[in-house]
């Protein structure tokens, strides 16, 4: 793909000034970053409760904190992360780049854009509002699995309300991000042309728009059940609480997918780029993605081998999740592929994408043990399932946004980020990462449930060493928030191609880039 | 390749969405304080929540028809409303599909396995013996005493008829808009909306003899939840179907629309056919197998 030279500079400016501009805007980069400083926000509120979490657990015994309270904060640090920091973020990137990867103007309904945007403060209300309530917050888990959930008191219309808030700004979000991309490419840009991250994030979108009602559904059905005398999920009346948990999983497996597709997408960018060279098998890229997402939606039955299944079920869903593992791992070798014989070098980005590649695929390995029926009913449950999920979505999901966060803040700022600091803020992470969540393969396999505040003796070693990496990560990230202001108001200036071996649209407009990009569209050559 | 030569039309800022996320907030946020039990407050921020609602309804769909009228959207704006449109009801397609998740997995698994089919032989014959997995069933404990169906050739058979008659209405009008015909254009979303309002009084009739006559009510169990819930949820889509084509009518009489350009009005038919179809769906699964 060639590209078009940088287009002349355009108006610079915003309709309004001070709070009125972020509350009117309708500007992509503008919301782009209002949600990135959201998600960054919310995972420091996420990050305190987990503090919270593994100050409770340095120990046996009860420490700091009441059972009711930590349960409130395992279930608050689940839904924050997931809904108020991950996928946020990840639309936040959305926002800021697919309309400068594919050449557009905007987003194609900025309004909604915006509106899109400014429910999320409000749901994230709603929900840690329940903190102060008589009988506290939320606390069955971020699953909601009934009926602990349905036991909730006076916390429980705000939680479902602040889901269904979180929902529709999701949907919303997400039909914005599939028309933009059917709809904005400029004119060359076919779709086997677009860029990876824009590709991901298609078929996020889809799944966002997909699955997301279907929560909405089931969480209203609890609030049927719960208000208004329905029994969805009770046995007395004909129902069943299983049924919840088949509702919450089709959604929630193409959840954690809606959680990871777009983070393959940053590092299908990133890996070329300082590697300097094309990614290696690109279409089969695309295609993965494709088949991951649609198997997504066929696999939801193992979170609940140990539910109560037919036998064929368990089979099915142990069949098709192992599927899975095909396709991610053709993605995995193309990135290895991709770096094979590069002329490779470790910026900040390209570190967090290498430890991606690497702590992503244990994260995947443990993956495939869960699936395995009978081993996992031993693992259920246990704090092997809380490892496998860190190592999916913390040194996955997370490490890749920040990846994304370095390799296009050049651009969202126009200053380049300070490297040595950026490398500080790495290796810390990296080392205490793992330190935080490896002992937690061991801690499962040797039997200890998650969700509990307290645990037998023989646990406490490894639990005081995850605690210490987990205090070390969290800390760490000081360094992270340090470094982005640093760069916002200042540091060398960037070029508009920020690193000299990246390719795509977004670097051949200036560095900051201007309030209005591609107004007239640019021209792809074939 | 997808972009027309006049430029795509940006809105510089966007003064209704604010409003609307004030809207939902307190709309929900009255919602829930008035299940935790608080029957005065809890209405009140509800109503002011309604009330920024509708206003930002108004002012935002105000502007864009302005806009739309003013000129300001090229065809590709056009696209875009249109796979906006599309994508969204995708999605009420699968909210929808949630409900009709919950009704087969309960019919086709959870009842037979309560009546002790599969592997439940023993938990059957030990916790609730006498129960008998038939179908329309309250469970177990026969929650909300004994109950009767709606019968199906009646009020429903009716009610198909109904809807699927204002289908052909409300496509008999897009035909007369195309060609131009605006007296036909206003009878058909006329006859439409009649139908509609038909449809939604009949089925409140449906609901008042389910309570007083069949004790039928969302108390009888997994038979009255998914009832409810499913033809619930569709009467509310029935009755956002109504108002939207009642907008449409009376735009239409406003002069706006011409046989070419008319996504709004497009829109709430694809939306009408959609409420339809889900009716198709309910009458089969819900009130006639
Ligand atoms: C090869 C790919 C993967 C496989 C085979 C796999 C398999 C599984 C299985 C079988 C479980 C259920 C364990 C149990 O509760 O007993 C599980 C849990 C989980 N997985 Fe994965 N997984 C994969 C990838 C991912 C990815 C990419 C993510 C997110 C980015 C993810 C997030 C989660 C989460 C959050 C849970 C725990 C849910 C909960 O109970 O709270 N997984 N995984
Ligand atoms: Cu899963």
């Amino acid at each position: 793909m060639t590209e078009s030279v940088a287009l002349p500079a355009e108006p610079h400016h915003a309709a309004r000034r001070g709070l009125m501009r972020w509350i009117t805007t309708t500007n992509h980069k503008d919301i782009g970053t209002l949600y990135l400083i959201f998600s960054l926000i919310m995972f420091f509120v996420g990050g305190a409760m987990a503090m919270v979490i593994r100050a409770e657990l340095y120990q046996p015994g009860l420490q700091f904190v009441t059972p009711a309270f930590y349960n409130q904060m395992v279930t608050l640090h689940g839904l924050i992360m997931i809904f108020g920091a991950v996928m946020p973020a990840f639309v936040g990137l959305a926002n800021w780049m697919i309309p400068l990867m594919i050449g557009a103007p905007d987003m194609a309904l900025p309004r909604l854009n915006n509106w899109s945007f400014w429910i999320l403060p409000f749901a994230f209300t709603l929900l840690l509002l329940t903190l102060f309530l008589p009988g506290g917050a939320a606390e069955g888990g971020w699953t909601l699995y009934v009926p602990y959930s349905l036991e909730l008191g006076y916390s429980f219309p705000f939680m479902i309300f602040a889901i269904h808030l979180m929902g529709i700004s999701s949907v919303l979000g997400g039909i914005n991000v599939i028309v933009t991309i059917l709809n904005m490419r400029a004119p060359g840009m076919t779709l086997m042309k677009m860029p990876l991250f824009v590709w991901a994030w298609l078929i996020t979108a889809y799944l966002l728009v997909a699955v997301m009602p279907v929560l909405a559904g089931g969480v209203t059905m609890q609030l049927l059940d719960h208000y208004f005398g329905t029994h969805f999920f009770s046995v007395a009346g004909g129902g069943t609480p299983l049924l919840w948990e088949h509702v919450f999983w089709f959604f929630g497996h193409p959840e954690v997918y809606i959680m990871i597709l777009p983070a393959f997408g940053i590092i299908s960018e990133i890996v070329p780029t300082f590697s300097r060279k094309p990614l290696f098998g690109r279409t089969s890229m695309i295609y993965a993605l494709a088949s991951i997402a649609f198997l997504s939606f066929i696999v939801w039955g193992h979170h609940m081998f140990t539910s109560g299944m037919p036998v064929s079920a368990d089979l099915f869903f142990m069949f098709s999740t192992m599927l899975i593992a095909v396709p991610t791992g053709v993605k995995i070798f193309n990135w290895v592929a991709t770096m094979w014989r590069g002329a490779i070098t470790f910026e900040t980005p390209m570190l967090f994408a290498v430890a991606f590649i690497i702590l992503f695929t244990i994260g995947g390995f443990s993956g495939v043990m869960l699936a395995l029926v009978p081993a996992d009913f031993q693992y259920h449950n246990s704090y092997f399932v809380v490892a496998h999920f860190h190592y999916v979505l913390v040194t996955g999901a997370v490490f890749a946004i920040m990846a994304a966060v370095y390799y296009w803040l050049p651009k969202w700022t126009g200053h380049m980020y300070n490297e040595f600091w950026g490398k500080v803020h790495f290796w810390l992470s990296v080392i205490s990462v793992n330190v935080l969540y490896f002992p937690m393969h061991f801690l499962g396999l040797a039997g200890m449930p998650r969700r509990v505040p307290d645990y037998a003796v023989q646990f406490t070693n490894l639990n005081m060493i995850s605690s210490i990496g987990g205090f070390v990560f969290g800390a760490s990230q000081l360094i992270f928030v340090a470094i982005i202001f640093a760069t916002v108001y200042g540091g060398r200036r960037a070029e508009a191609r920020a690193w000299e071996g990246a390719h795509g649209l977004e670097w051949t407009v200036p560095s900051p880039a201007p309030y209005h990009t591609f107004a007239t569209p640019p021209e792809v050559a074939g | 390749m997808n972009v027309s030569t006049d430029s795509y039309y940006l809105p510089h800022e966007s003064r209704w969405s604010i409003l609307g996320s004030i809207g939902l907030f307190s709309f929900m946020l009255g919602a829930g304080i008035w299940l935790d039990g608080y029957n005065v407050a809890g209405p009140l921020v509800m109503g002011v929540g309604v009330l920024c609602i509708i206003s930002t309804k108004f002012g935002w769909f105000g502007t864009v028809i302005r806009e739309s009228l003013a000129g300001r959207y090229n065809l590709q704006v056009d696209r875009t409303f249109r796979w906006g449109m599309i994508f969204f009801i995708f999605s009420e397609v699968m909210f929808f599909g949630a409900f009709f998740g919950t009704l087969f997995y309960e019919r086709l698994f959870v009842v037979p396995w309560l009546g002790g089919a599969g592997n439940m032989f023993f938990t059957h014959a030990l916790l609730y013996p006498h129960y008998r997995a038939l179908w329309p069933t309250n469970g177990p404990a026969h929650v909300g005493g004994a109950f009767n169906q709606m019968p199906t050739w009646g009020i429903p058979a009716l009610n198909t008829l109904i809807l699927l008659s204002s289908a052909v209405t409300v496509t008999w009008a897009h035909w007369a808009l195309k060609a131009g015909h605006r007296r036909k254009v206003v009878g058909g979303l006329i006859a439409t909306i009649a139908l509609g309002a038909t449809f939604l009084a009949m089925q409140a009739h449906e609901y008042y003899l389910a309570y007083t006559h069949f004790n039928l009510t969302l108390h009888s169990g997994i038979y009255g939840a998914t009832f409810f819930l499913l033809t619930g949820f569709h009467g509310l889509h029935v009755t956002i179907g109504v108002i939207m084509l009642t907008v449409i009518l009376i735009r239409v009489l406003r002069g706006h629309f011409t046989p070419e350009r008319h996504f709004a009005f497009e829109a709430v038919s694809w939306y009408w056919h959609f409420v339809d179809i889900v009716w198709l769906g309910l009458f089969i699964f819900v009130y006639w197998l």
